[in-house]
Formats: C-alpha cells, structure tokens, sequence
C-alpha cells in the first residue's frame, strides 16, 4: 500500500494558541481511517489544520508534495475534499447549486453532469429535493448532501468532520453504508473523525487516539478496540 | 393624468438609477459586510472620465463601454489594493477608508476637472427618460442571467454566503470578493453615465443619489439583490410623485424624503422588505 497522506510533527494554532502539539498521521491510500476522541481533544483542529483553514508548524505531504502552509483553495485542488463540522450547507442555494459548487474546480460539464446523477444514486431523496434550497433540508438529508458535495471534487480524500452527529441511529447506518461504498468502489481513501467510536472503528481500518492535541495511540481498528483504556474511555463497556 | 404620467416616467428613470446604485451598495455589502459610501463618488468619477473621452473625440457607445471596462478594473484594484489588506480590520478603519476614499475621488475630479458644471451628452436625443429605463433594465437582466445561470456568479454566491464553505469547494474567494467590487464600480458607471444628462457633470452629483440609492437598498432590505433593485425603483416614483402631488414637498424637501425613508424603514422593519434577519441557532 502506498502512503496518501503523511503529516510529521504538525503543530496548530488558533491566534496564539496552540491547538496541536505535534501530531503525526499517515494515511493509506484507499483506506479508511479514524480519529478518535473526547470532546475539545483537537479531532476537528487536525482535519482544519490539513486542509490549510487553521496556520500551522511542521510538515504535512499529500500524495508526495508539501501541502503545509498552501492555501485550501490550492489543497482542494489536490484532491482533498472536507465535509466539515456543522456540514457546510449552502442553505440558501438549491441541492442542485449545492452539488455543482462541488465541481466548482472541475471544467469537463458532461462528466459533472454525469456526477451529479452518480450521487442521485447514491441519494435518491436529493434527486427528489434537487430544486429545493438546501436549508430546507433534514439534518440527515443535508448530511448526505455534504458528502455529496465533496464527492463531485472527485477527490482521493475526504475528511469527515462528525458525520454522525445530530442523526437518527437508522440515518448513520444508510451514511455508512454508502461511505463504505464510496471507498470501496471509487477507492476515495477517509479519514473520519467521529465521537460514536464503536460506530468508526467498526468502519475503519486503522485508528488513531488523541488526546490533548496529541496523538496518544496509533495502530489497526481492532488493536485499538481491544485496548482495555480505550474500550473503558470511549467505547465504554 | 398626464402630469401623473410624466411623473411616473421619470420616477421610473431615476429610480432605475437608485436601483443600479443600490445594487451595487448591496454587491459590495453581501461581499465584505460594509456599506460603501464612496460607490457613488467612484460612479462620478467614472462618469468624468467618460465626459474627458467624448471630449477627446471617442464616439459615444465606444466611450460607454470603455468607461464600464475602465471602472470594472479600477474597481479590482481599490479592492486588491486598500481592502484586501483590511479583510480582518475592525469596523472602523473601514468607514475611515471609505470616507478617504471619498474625498479622494470628490477632490481629485475637481483638481482634474474642476468644480464648474458640464453638460452630459445623451445618446437618446429628446427620449432620455426610455432610454434610461431600457439601459437600466437591461443592465438588470443581464446581472440576474451572470448571477442565476453561470459558474462564476454561482460562485460568487456562494462566497457571499458562506465563504468557508466556499473556499471548501475551491472557490478563491478573496478574488470573488475584488470581482464583487469591479462589477459594483461598473454598474456606478453605467448609472453614472445614464444620470448624468439629467443632472448635470460636477463632482458633487452622485452625492444625492447616493442617499436614494442607500434608500433604496435599505427599503429592499441589504441582503437582497432584487429587494434593492424593488426599492430602488419605489423610491424613484415615490420622490417624484411627493414632490409633485404633496404640498411643500416640492424639489427642496425631495431629499428628506430619501432620509425619512432611511429611518423609517430601520425603525419599523430593519430586515427591509425582502432582506433576512440574521437567525442565529443557540
């Protein structure tokens, strides 16, 4: 397996505090990886800090090139594509606006098209909303629409920001199912950061812990969850 | 009901002349969330320099588009230049430029041009008012096609409404923003330029219709394109029908009722007719 994404030592900071002390990460390529953690432990500021929102110390590569200190504009470009905290909706614009705005790096307009059915698939209650504007939207439908969102970048990463959060259990399990099946059939590799950890270990092959802007823990889902502290912290039994 | 007539026509003229101003006032608003109070000296300026073109010679329609091309990138480089570098800057080193950048564009047209009034041309002859109307209009048109139907004014939607988000999807939103500031300063020319023959060229003649376009973007609401386009044009009509029909009124108090607008709108209904309220989720 070849490495996708690799991050040394990476530092990160809002104004003058810091937020991470030093995280490394390496993502494989086509594969599925998880960052756990407890509330404020620095989840949501390691996917900023990779995709360029937060200034940050050390080195991040992405498909071999240094991605540390570009500007998102340029690392989206790359291939990586976040659906961040909170889901990043344009609640104003229609579901349709919404999936173009994904291709917006992209030139070739009959292959977009073609996309945008591809998710329609994927999402047939999008297609049914296709003219709606998007704040019209479920909690779960907008969920499935930012991913949809970030699947028209045709990207080679996404980063998910708490996909699960706020949704139906029923919801999560359809999000999942069809995130597998992203991953599997367009090889797109994730990295998914999620408070429901037996919910991302189950889906993913690899896990890492933080913990206070550190990484405390590195190693295969399953390692992870037959560690006894992880199980009594996080998973909780 | 022939004066009425009249009264209406002109209302619809300059009112689409507030409609332009508004928009603009409302492009640059939706972009970086402060009012411009230059837009309209940045349209008399505008306006100058097509007045030194035709002077110059250059047939009128030539001129017209020329004056747009010259504002929309005049416009670009006050945003890349001045405000760029004041993104993150508190609210009041904006208004401090924006008055700068007001007396600097009033002053330097009088240096260059001096203060005496000069008559404007009109490529419609005896039938300016419809002329107007139908520029207006299809500047208008032409906006909501850029904005409803290409990649580009999706784009800059997007980056007006959620520039996070936007820069998320690849959007380069510092340069949706500076595009945002060249179309506003090529709209304030083309209104400039359509306004001109009515009032005359002198460096202070945007200074009015400035107020009615503030008007007029307020009565609309300053989140809403078309709101600003709506109360544009209402405020024209209203002005010209108050100072024909309301007794007093006349042209010397035509001005107050810009303001009264602007207060009473802000008093009753601050979001304006058609603009959100910021709903914040807790």
């Amino acid at each position: 397996m070849t490495t996708l994404l690799e991050a040394k030592n990476v530092a990160a900071f809002y104004g003058a505090t810091k937020a991470l002390h030093g995280v490394d990460l390496t993502l494989e390529e086509g594969s599925i990886t998880t960052l756990l953690g407890a509330n404020g432990a620095g989840k949501t500021t390691t996917l900023r800090a990779l995709c360029g929102l937060i200034r940050t110390e050390g080195e991040i590569r992405f498909a071999g090139t240094r991605i540390d200190g570009r500007v998102t504009e340029d690392i989206v470009r790359l291939g990586i594509a976040h659906v961040p905290e909170g889901r990043g909706t344009f609640v104003r614009l229609t579901v349709e606006e919404n999936l173009q705005l994904g291709a917006m790096t992209r030139r070739n307009r009959a292959e977009i098209a073609a996309d945008i059915e591809r998710v329609y698939e994927h999402f047939p209650r999008l297609k049914e909303r296709r003219k709606q504007q998007a704040g019209t939207l479920s909690g779960g439908e907008q969920q499935m629409l930012a991913v949809g969102r970030a699947l028209m970048l045709r990207p080679r990463l996404m980063l998910l920001d708490e996909p699960s959060f706020g949704l139906a259990p029923l919801v999560v399990q359809e999000l999942f199912e069809i995130l597998r099946t992203v991953n599997r059939e367009s090889g797109v590799s994730l990295l998914l950061v999620e408070q429901n950890a037996d919910l991302a270990l189950e889906a993913a092959d690899r896990a890492y812990l933080i913990e206070t802007g550190r990484i405390v823990m590195a190693g295969s889902a399953a390692e992870l969850r037959a560690d006894e502290g992880v199980r009594r912290a996080y998973l909780g039994y | 009901m022939e004066l009425f007539l009249n009264q209406l026509l002109a209302g619809l003229a300059t009112g689409g002349i507030y409609a332009a101003i508004a928009l603009a006032i409302v492009m640059i608003y939706q972009a970086i969330d402060h009012l411009n109070f230059a837009q309209g000296e940045m349209a008399m300026f505008s306006t100058f320099i097509a007045w030194q073109l035709l002077q110059w010679g250059v047939p009128y329609w030539a001129t017209f588009f020329l004056t747009i091309a010259v504002s929309f990138v005049g416009g670009i480089a006050i945003e890349r230049i001045v405000f760029k570098p004041l993104k993150n800057a508190p609210v009041l080193s904006h208004i401090v430029v924006f008055i700068a950048l007001f007396s600097v564009f009033n002053s330097l047209a009088g240096f260059i041009w001096d203060y005496s009034i000069k008559s404007f041309p009109s490529p419609f002859g005896g039938l300016h008012q419809v002329g107007m109307i139908a520029v207006t209009l299809l500047l208008l048109v032409g906006l909501y096609v850029f904005f409803q139907y290409t990649r580009i004014g999706l784009a800059m939607r997007a980056a007006a409404a959620n520039p996070e988000s936007a820069r998320l999807v690849g959007v380069r939103v510092g340069w949706m923003v500076a595009l945002g500031w060249g179309m506003a300063a090529a709209i304030g020319a083309v209104a400039g330029m359509m306004i001109a023959p009515v009032v005359f060229l002198e460096p202070n003649m945007m200074l009015s219709i400035l107020l009615y376009g503030f008007a007029g973007a307020v009565v609309g609401g300053l989140t809403s394109p078309g709101g600003a386009v709506v109360g544009g044009f209402s405020v024209g009509i209203l002005e010209n029908l108050a100072g024909t029909y309301v007794p007093y009124v006349g042209s010397e108090l035509k001005l107050t009722i810009a303001l009264v607008l602007i207060v009473a709108v802000l008093v009753v209904k601050p979001s304006g007719l058609f603009g959100r309220r910021a709903v914040v989720r807790v």
